[in-house]
């Protein structure tokens, strides 16, 4: 069964300008993404997960620039067109993010539902007892009673916090939502309420989601398919139910679901020696090789093109392909 | 083996300003007793907010219980001076490693330096500082230890400033060690190398350890006993395995529920969660603290406080309802 595209990202290359020259945050990264699917990004600190989703609302900080690459929705590409054509036509309608730490940025002095009614009165040009509506109505969709409308920040707890901005990207309808590890300052408890809130937002709004976290548990909780990212590239990508149920197929994947720490079950959780790679001189050859424990002499030298394992699960590893 | 720490019915009040309503005392540690021997680590695991660090401070004298008794290897400390503290050795032997390896050490101070600071302080001589240093360096396998020295905090990963900050813990050779968080703030894949080095050297140094975590699955693979706390108390509490494998307060239980494994038919369910959040701690339920969010709560639960009570060997749990819940005939999830 195919699905409509909701977005496609076509041979993208983000590098960030600094001092030490440029940081190579997202490179060569092509990926899809169907109308209702969830995609998990999942990396270590560093691996250009925000970077990617920031790219796709056209956040970028200024001294990010887009190398080469497209990226469509719904057909239309969004990265050569004016940023005012994006706000006017994608931002928030079509595609919105919940920003990393976005719990945190919430402004102190405004109520939490004016904030939330905010997009639709700057980008939607509602007008405001209109906006004060729809903004209650999604105040409850997230799970929240309507008459925390008129609270402040420091009223709410983390959770609630959390909620509060996921209503935020959701305010305007759109077709795709980014979550930028939504749930990585919350407790076990906690997070297992918005994990279910948000499943529960992807089986009734019909959502496409990007899902990114550090924690491959976490991603099996929501995800369709993985995509699995080092360095600024794309490792391994496939579904959750070959990535996890059948076995990770590339050295970084194994390594990182190895060191999940687990409540049942023998042994030790594993460690991946070293650190991740510093990203304005990354290694020759496969850029996990220094961490690799299966290394040989060509992965040093030659970088491995992302093979194509079966239809649908990519691996970028030299023990898959020739 | 012998007693490093232990604490008696412990119980800390912070007094909070409430505008108007003048101020109020907040409940943070309300009658907590447990004991760490030698080479041994218990775990203290709950939601943000139930105490855990009040504990780990209240254990090392740098907060000063309301109520009950700490004792440093037989000695009660609850009522010496910080000066006492600090002339009878018991500063020295009683260390904290931070949570956030990011902030805690001086960005403009080489790493040589940030280590030698709490020997300097305590009067140390230049070789003896030197010596100490080296092998606290290399206790945390940041080796050779001559290529750490004169390095600066921002040179260095995360994984590896934390050893950083437990090497400055370790250098005064204590016995006992409050771990708070050490590991919630470094990428997944270099947690384990962190918790299992900290756990031979606590074996090789034959330190005490009390480990502060959120994160309940780590706990089994450092700590032989585990503390559930709930706002401000010990739900539960035993020997790692069997409170993992075995729990029984329906906290307990619940909490361990909540905790994601790497599982493709996860997204096919949605997960048990426990409704709701601590209430506030300024004004806590009545009778057992977790009644508001438990389900199985009864009118029993809502009036009456639970003790903590010992139902497998080691294993004290703070529910009236724990017998039915042992023989199976009410479940929690
Ligand atoms: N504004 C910036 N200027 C220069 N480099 C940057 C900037 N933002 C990010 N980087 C670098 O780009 C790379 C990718 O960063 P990014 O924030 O996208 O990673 P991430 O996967 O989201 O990490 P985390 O899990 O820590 O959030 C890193 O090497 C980072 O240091
Ligand atoms: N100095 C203080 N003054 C007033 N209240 C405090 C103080 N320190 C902590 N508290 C309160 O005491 C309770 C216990 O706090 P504590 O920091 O010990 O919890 P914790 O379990 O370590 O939480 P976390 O997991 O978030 O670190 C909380 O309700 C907290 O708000
Ligand atoms: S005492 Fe009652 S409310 Fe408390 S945990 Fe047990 S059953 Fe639940
Ligand atoms: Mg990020
Ligand atoms: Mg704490």
């Amino acid at each position: 069964m195919s699905r409509e595209e909701a977005l496609r990202v076509e041979d993208l290359k983000v590098y960030y300008m600094t001092e030490k020259g440029y940081v190579r945050a997202v490179d060569e990264v092509s990926f899809n993404l169907s109308k209702g699917e969830s995609l998990a990004i999942v990396g270590e600190s560093g691996s250009g997960k925000s970077t990617l989703g920031m790219t796709l609302i056209r956040a970028l900080p200024k001294n990010a620039s887009i190398v080469s690459g497209r990226a469509y929705i719904f057909g239309d590409e969004i990265l050569s067109i004016s940023l005012q054509d994006f706000r006017r036509k994608f931002s928030w309608r079509l595609i919105s993010m919940v920003f990393q730490g976005a719990m945190n940025s919430l402004n102190p002095v405004l109520k939490v539902g004016d904030q939330v009614a905010e997009p639709l009165i700057y980008s939607g040009g509602l007008p405001k007892e209109e906006a004060r509506r729809r903004a209650t109505e999604t105040i409850e969709t997230v799970g929240l009673p309507r008459e925390f409308y008129n609270r402040y920040p420091h009223e709410l707890s983390g959770g609630m916090k959390q909620r509060i901005v996921i209503a935020m990207a959701l305010v305007m309808n759109p077709q795709i939502l980014i979550l930028d590890e939504p749930t990585s300052a919350l407790d076990v408890t906690i997070q297992a309420q918005i994990i279910n809130l948000i499943k529960d937002l992807i089986d009734k709004l019909g959502l496409s989601v990007i899902f990114i976290t550090h924690d491959l548990a976490l991603a099996s909780d929501i995800a369709d398919r993985i995509m699995v990212m080092y360095g600024g590239q794309i490792m391994e990508l496939g579904s959750t139910d070959r990535v996890l149920g059948e076995g990770p197929k590339h050295p970084y994947t194994e390594k990182l679901l190895s060191s999940i720490p687990r409540l049942r079950g023998e042994g030790m959780p594993d460690f991946i020696p070293g650190r991740p790679p510093d990203l304005s001189s990354p290694p020759p050859g496969c850029r996990f090789h220094p961490r690799c424990p299966y290394v040989f002499d060509r992965c040093m030298k030659e970088e491995p093109p992302l093979f194509n394992i079966n239809s649908t699960h990519l691996v970028k590893c030299w023990l898959r392909g020739d | 083996m012998e007693e490093v720490i232990r604490l008696e019915n412990v119980k800390k009040y912070y007094e909070v300003r409430r505008g108007f309503l003048g101020s109020q005392s907040l409940k943070a540690l309300d009658g907590v007793s447990l004991n760490i021997k030698k080479k041994e680590t218990l775990a203290v695991v709950g939601e943000s907010g139930c105490g855990k660090s009040t504990l780990g401070r209240v254990s090392l004298r740098l907060l000063d219980a309301t109520d009950g008794r700490v004792f440093f290897k037989g000695q009660d400390i609850t009522m010496l001076s910080e000066k006492e503290l600090r002339d009878k050795s018991f500063r020295k032997k009683m260390q904290i490693v931070f949570q956030d390896p990011y902030s805690s050490l001086n960005p403009f101070m080489r790493i040589g330096n940030i280590i030698s600071e709490p020997l300097e302080i305590h009067g140390y001589a230049r070789e003896e500082t030197r010596e100490a240093v080296l092998k606290a360096l290399e206790d945390v396998k940041l080796v050779p230890p001559e290529d750490f020295l004169n390095r600066y905090p921002h040179e260095l990963s995360g994984g590896q400033r934390q050893r950083v900050n437990i090497a400055r813990a370790l250098v005064l050779g204590p016995e006992y060690i409050v771990a708070d968080e050490p590991v919630s703030m470094i990428d997944a894949s270099s947690r384990a190398e962190i918790l299992l080095l900290l756990k031979s050297i606590r074996d090789s140094r034959e330190m005490g350890v009390m480990y502060i975590t959120h994160d309940i699955a780590t706990a089994r693979y450092v700590s032989e006993k585990i503390a559930v706390m709930y706002m401000g108390e010990v739900a539960e509490t035993g020997p790692s395995s069997s409170v993992l494998r075995n729990p029984i307060h329906p906290y307990t239980i619940l909490l361990l529920n909540s905790v994601p494994e790497p599982n493709p038919a996860n997204r096919r369910t949605r997960r048990l969660v426990i409704k709701g959040e601590p209430p506030s701690p300024i004004n806590p339920p009545s009778g057992c603290k977790f009644h508001t969010r438990c389900p199985i709560a009864t009118e029993r639960c809502r009036t009456e406080r639970p003790s903590l009570v010992e139902y497998a060997p080691g294993q004290l749990v703070a529910c009236h309802r724990a017998e039915e819940v042992i023989k199976g005939s009410v479940t929690v999830a």
